[in-house]
């Protein structure tokens, strides 16, 4: 049991001092993901005006904005930018930093050394990145062979920098995992940790097994562009397809790496503003678990058409249903928890209730492409990228957005505009549905991915989409410096001021270093709304 | 949940244990290569990774503690042999159950 | 803001010795999963076109020098012994045996990377390269990528023998001698199966 001595410091937050050597050398879990916070929130702005740019492009039926493989360059530089260096590390690295040792009653994570190392080793990989911008690689985020071996751009350092970040993600997760394991406060069990926790478990045990098959498939293509081998091409005897098997095999439990955190958010914003427990609570608990398991089951259903053979494509098929079985049953216990329950509308509320329906089509269109004969006509086209855009955006994106609003006063110890919010969210949501949407009436059309130049018919709804890039952009803006004004000039925030029960928000806000005065007893688990709890505030 | 406190007490194998397990090893390594002269088409591959196997499990259990360490330790040396395995045979049926499309 | 108070503010803080020694024990087996895969990869390319060129296989690994691969075989068992021997003779107290046991570890560690050197040497002289077939593909890439971890083992080994030296660990405190022992292991088991899969089976 860890030590809870009590110091004067329980008054001063963990922004003092504010030296800046204080943080670069932090081993404070708060100071490192709040670190994760603001650079993943650039590449993420970075990235996003990457994508405005290339529906700039499409708004017409020709490349007369940039040539074809400029454009090529545009989406390899969003797709990578947006996977492996916002969306995988993201939510699990920023909020999963901050809120696990708060959430769990403990005052760090098991090696605070190595998370710091963990973020710095994410820079190093940034860097790299950076880098290889200087000759930017046109391969697509999923450098698929044999093009990415021929290609005179540079390969090599872009993916030798999502090789360096996969170290980092592999340690965060570690971290995680002991974490949750060995410093759970006294009478923490399994049974009354927050449902953000068990998520945040299940995306740590994905980020340190998946994460080392890709390693080593960037290795593989690394050492075939520079020693000139032929493990993926087939005049040496070699299979192009091994790279793409070896490449899903993580990219597949990578996609639940991008959302099972998520979910973690929603479960925990529900029930605060329903004031109600949460419906099914180890149904939920456990689905996450099993999501990671199967996810391992169904990379395949990324292949249907790239030459596997039928006998595997039936297989994976079949295995993809299994994965959406979890997931609805979230969906089901989310609702179920609305149900009743004394709804308040807040913007972290606005974006969780979004998030259930918009996730929820997002999901149905996944399991579309994964029932076989559909996939074959819709693979590679704009159906595929509003599927994945509607469960990362729709799903990720707005659960982190409303994790921001949520766990904000906790975080920054202020309060940000909620009007502003409100109207940054409807922005936000409206913009996302024009611009995504119309995409699965294009991808039924015929319409590809990754084309700078389309036939004129497809032109009406390219231009309602960019005209929706143009709302959501605009949201996006104001909700960014709504957040930033707040942090800069916003009311004081109180220590709980939406009556949450969980252990974060009994501490001040911000917090002190050390997390508690005490560390806590726990006698209940969190989700006691709606009815008296020994540890109600 | 965390184990008392009496970690380093009783279950230590001691010098004997390890000279043991080494010269099995070393027994094996030598069986090895010896088996390795003759020739029993496919199942060569076998016996060669059975008795790597046994080594393999050996060094995990006695010189890795793995024997006396708790479940939790176990669940996570075995689950990323299993997520091997699926690597490895998931592969390997794609291959060969492909049929040339184009004759 | 007082700033001694601030100053004090980010202490390290203490975990019990239990959780700590069980917690870094299970993040080192956690780590040793994600090495497993890593080669696992290659393990998987390696099953894949052994199945498909086994002539390829059965002819080229004949071109590798047993030897070598054999007597790196001992040393890595032998290194192995006398790692957990190491760890025994902490958990009794016995320091200079220790490092003793650790450096006689580390000494079989370099006659690996000095045997490896002469080997590819022979091997190049043999006009043997990644780029000649698959399979010296794999051989190369497998064996280089082992040869990376003994070479980062062997420097974990050389720190913590160095603060065994200067006393830092005893009895009740050993943790990092264990853990990095389990890393050894590790190194000695993937080549147990490395041997026998490039060197001996046709």
């Amino acid at each position: 049991m860890s030590n809870g001595a009590a110091t004067e410091t329980m008054n001063v937050s963990f922004y003092e001092p504010k030296s800046i050597l204080s943080w670069v050398l932090t081993t404070d879990h708060k100071r490192i993901g709040l670190m994760y916070l603001i650079t993943i929130s650039t590449f993420f702005l970075i990235a996003g005006g990457i994508a405005m740019l290339m529906r700039y492009e499409l708004l017409t039926p020709e490349s007369d904005f940039v040539s074809p493989h400029t454009y090529n360059v545009l989406f390899t530089l969003h797709g990578s930018i947006m996977v492996f260096f916002f969306i995988v590390p993201g939510v699990a690295a920023s909020l999963g930093n901050f809120l696990i040792p708060l959430m769990i009653g403990a005052r760090d994570v098991a090696f605070p050394k190595l998370n710091l190392g963990s973020y710095w080793i994410y820079l190093v990989g940034t860097i790299i990145l950076l880098a290889a911008l200087l000759q930017p690689a046109d391969t697509g985020w999923t450098f698929y062979t044999p093009y990415s071996v021929k290609t005179g751009t540079d390969v090599i350092l872009i993916t030798f920098g999502v090789f360096v970040l996969g170290f980092s993600s592999i340690l965060t997760g570690l971290n995680f995992i002991v974490t949750i394991h060995k410093l759970r406060a006294p009478g923490m069990t399994w049974d009354r940790l927050p449902l953000f926790i068990w998520s945040a478990y299940a995306t740590s045990i994905l980020q340190l097994l998946a994460t080392p098959v890709v390693g080593i498939t960037l290795l593989l293509l690394i050492a075939e562009r520079t020693l000139d081998i032929g493990f993926f091409d087939p005049a040496k005897g070699g299979d192009p397809i091994l790279f793409q098997n070896f490449f899903w095999f993580y990219s597949h439990p990578a996609v639940y790496i991008m959302v099972i955190p998520a979910f973690g958010i929603i479960s925990e914003i529900i029930p605060v503003f329903s004031r109600k427990p949460i419906f099914g609570y180890k149904a939920i608990a456990y689905s996450s678990f099993a999501i990671a398991i199967i996810s391992f089951f169904v990379w395949m259903h990324h292949m249907f058409v790239s030459g596997i053979s039928q006998t595997a494509a039936a297989i994976f098929s079949f295995l993809t249903m299994l994965v959406a079985i979890p997931t609805a049953i979230k969906v089901f216990n989310w609702v179920a928890t609305l149900y009743k329950g004394s709804i308040s509308l807040e913007s972290p509320m606005l974006y969780a209730l979004s998030f259930i329906f918009l996730f929820t089509i997002g999901g149905l269109t996944g399991v579309y492409l994964g029932t076989l004969a559909v996939d074959v006509p819709l693979h590679d086209t704009y159906f595929v990228v509003a599927h994945m855009h509607y469960v990362m955006i729709g799903g990720t994106v707005f659960g982190f957005f409303g994790a921001l609003h949520f766990w904000y006063p906790k975080w920054f110890g202020k309060m940000f505009n909620e009007a502003v919010a409100k109207l940054a969210w409807f922005l936000i949501f409206v913009g996302f549905n024009v611009t995504f949407f119309p995409q699965f009436f294009l991808g039924v059309e015929g319409m590809p991915r990754r084309y700078a130049s389309y036939p004129p018919q497809f032109q009406t709804l390219h231009e309602i989409s960019t005209y929706g890039s143009w709302i959501l952009g605009l949201g996006i803006f104001i909700m960014t410096v709504n957040l930033i004004a707040g942090v800069i000039g916003g009311k004081k925030a109180p220590q709980n001021p939406y009556n949450s029960l969980s252990l974060e928000w009994q501490v001040p806000s911000p917090p002190p270093h050390e997390n508690f005065h005490e560390i806590p007893t726990v006698t209940d688990w969190t989700y006691g709304y709606g009815k008296k709890s020994k540890t109600e505030a | 949940m965390s184990n008392n406190a009496s970690i380093h007490e009783a279950h230590h194998p001691g010098p004997k244990t390890f000279i043991i397990v080494w010269i099995a090893l070393t027994v094996l390594a030598a069986l090895t290569v010896y088996i390795a002269q003759f020739h029993f088409g496919d199942w060569n591959v076998v016996v060669a990774m059975v008795i790597a196997s046994v080594k393999a499990t050996i060094v995990a259990l006695y010189f890795m503690h793995l024997k006396y360490e708790d479940k939790l330790t176990w669940v996570y040396a075995l689950y990323p042999l299993f997520l091997l395995f699926l690597l490895i045979s998931s592969t390997i049926m794609d291959v060969f159950t492909r049929v040339p499309t184009i004759h | 803001m007082d700033s001694t108070v601030a100053s004090h503010a980010e202490e390290h803080h203490e975990l019990d010795p239990v959780v700590e020694y069980e917690s870094s024990k299970l993040g080192m087996w956690l780590f040793l999963g994600t090495e497993i895969l890593l080669f696992g990869g290659l393990f998987a390319a390696y099953a894949i076109y052994r199945a498909r060129y086994p002539e390829m296989f059965a002819e080229q690994h004949r071109e590798l020098d047993v030897w070598f691969g054999t007597i790196n075989t001992f040393i890595l068992l032998f290194s192995s012994f006398t790692m957990a021997m190491a760890v025994w003779s902490i958990q009794k107290g016995k320091q200079t045996r220790t490092v003793i046991f650790m450096l006689i570890t580390i000494i079989c560690g370099l006659a690996f990377g000095i045997n490896k050197y002469f080997e590819y040497a022979e091997d190049f002289h043999k006009h043997l390269y990644p780029q000649t077939s698959i399979f010296y593909a794999l051989y190369y890439l497998m064996t280089g990528l082992h040869m990376i971890h003994v070479f980062v083992g062997l420097t974990i080994l050389s720190v913590i023998t160095y603060l065994t030296h200067k006393g830092k660990f005893n009895e009740n405190y050993n943790t990092p001698i264990e853990v990095g022992g389990l890393y050894w292991h590790l190194v000695d088991v993937i080549w147990i199966y490395l041997f026998p899969l490039l060197y001996l089976i046709a």
